[in-house]
């Protein structure tokens, strides 16, 4: 008998792939939502506001996905944002879009163990690396993708699309505090990002603003709603 | 075959440089000669122990009795770890793709993980491969993930290190040989008859590379 198999019980599981809204126990699983976007967009940042907002209210988790280091976990653990047991950082060897799109498996191992340890949840972010507008979260991983871009990056990038910009179920433009300082053109961005992403939200964010991350929490609460009364 | 040996196999490789990282920032991996007899040395060493136990696998040993015998042939705890895990992630990529009751029966009784070349054998057997196959992927994927990650840590030319390991081809054809012939005696010898051979240095290093705080690979 070894230390690290001591419990010979299977654990129900999912045994693979997410698509699969439940439980084992049958129960509707927690929400998975995929926040990705440009290195330095305030993906990390907005993670945090969102716990400080949603944990009194809902059972929260985090998956970071950090490409060399473990400073996005450790920041939300110094900023003490959600206690350490309910914030997991997943190594992605250089490569963080492969581990939210092309092999999730690290990614379905760290949700699925946050809601075996800390669990039941109500919601699970699972943050990206930084990364490039190319950047999407496989179906399999999580249920909705945030994509962060900030208004400093340039306000041609809604113009320039890609599947982050495109596809995302909420595209969000951070730092709007910032734009008259780099000369970014807000009204610009927001027909840019209509142009490519007709029906799609927008949620224009400035999270050093009082309740700044407001159109995003109100965002999540609509799909949270929408999760738990979609049928089992 | 194929499907299985492919670096693109959604199991978590990606993310392991099978001690290329510790390796490169020690300066034993520099350039593409030093890369090659890297390769070599754990080709000859990690590999066949891995190929080994992954033939056994698929020759219908017991899995459970393999994953002690991978425990005993795995003294770094980090790597045990790190086994341990990649063979969870390769079972859930494994039971979407071949399902069987075997690999069910091992998920089961390994919760936590089984070692990942007891999961690969397995997983081969699924997929209706030989003792062969299954060894060549586990020799393959020996060499194959460290010349990956080298090319991402150095800037490698990247057909220098596909160069490399096509070098190695002859000598995988000898170390599947050895690790199916052994898995064939193994049936009737027990584990015992497996390969065991070992890289203290891949060992070492490994441990080290568990307490670095930046890193790109997970090991």
């Amino acid at each position: 008998m070894h230390l690290d198999h001591a419990d010979n019980t299977y654990p129900p599981r999912h045994t693979y792939g997410a698509p699969r809204p439940y439980r084992p126990d049958g129960t509707r699983r927690a929400l998975r939502i995929g926040l990705g976007g440009p290195v330095g967009s305030g993906k990390t940042a907005t993670v945090a506001a969102l716990c400080r907002v949603l944990r009194d209210q809902l059972s929260l988790a985090v998956v970071t996905n950090d490409i060399y280091t473990r400073e996005d976990a450790e920041f939300l653990l110094r900023n003490a944002v959600l206690p350490p047991e309910r914030i997991t950082a997943v190594e992605t060897g250089a490569c963080p879009h492969t581990a939210i799109r092309d092999d999730i498996s690290a990614n379905l191992e760290a949700v699925e163990e946050l809601e075996e340890t800390v669990g039941p949840l109500d919601l699970i972010l699972v943050e990206s690396g930084g990364d490039n507008l190319t950047a999407t979260f496989s179906k399999g991983l999580v249920d909705a993708q945030v994509f962060v871009i900030d208004v400093a990056g340039g306000d041609d990038i809604p113009r320039k699309g890609g599947p982050g910009v495109t596809t995302a179920d909420l595209l969000v433009v951070n730092k709007t505090d910032l734009a008259p300082y780099v000369g970014s053109d807000l009204a610009r961005m927001a027909r840019d990002a209509r142009a490519q992403r007709g029906e799609l939200p927008v949620a224009f964010t400035s999270l050093v603003a009082e309740d700044g991350v407001r159109p995003i929490t109100d965002w999540v609460r609509t799909c949270l709603a929408a999760w738990t009364a979609a049928p089992v | 075959m194929l499907v299985l040996a492919d670096g693109r196999f959604p199991a978590g490789g990606h993310a392991h440089s099978g001690g290329a990282e510790a390796a490169v920032a020690a300066g034993r991996i520099r350039d593409a000669d030093s890369l090659e007899a890297f390769c070599r040395g754990r080709l000859h060493t990690a590999g066949l122990t891995a190929a080994g136990l992954a033939a056994a696998a698929a020759a219908g040993l017991d899995p459970l009795v393999l994953d002690d015998a991978a425990d005993a042939r795995t003294p770094s705890p980090a790597l045990r770890a790190t086994a341990r895990r990649l063979g969870r992630q390769l079972m859930r990529a494994a039971r979407a793709t071949w399902p069987s009751s075997e690999l069910d029966a091992l998920a089961a009784a390994r919760p936590r993980g089984a070692h990942q070349p007891v999961v690969l054998g397995l997983t081969a057997r699924a997929a209706a491969l030989g003792p062969p196959d299954a060894a060549y992927a586990a020799g393959y994927e020996a060499v194959s993930g460290p010349a990956t990650a080298a090319v991402r840590l150095l800037s490698l030319d990247p057909f220098d290190a596909t160069a490399v390991l096509a070098r190695l081809a002859p000598e995988l054809d000898q170390v599947a040989a050895r690790a199916a012939d052994a898995a064939r005696r193994a049936l009737d010898e027990g584990p015992g008859a497996l390969p065991a051979a070992s890289a203290p240095l891949l060992d070492i290093a490994a441990e080290h590379h568990a307490t670095w705080s930046v890193r790109l690979f997970a090991s």
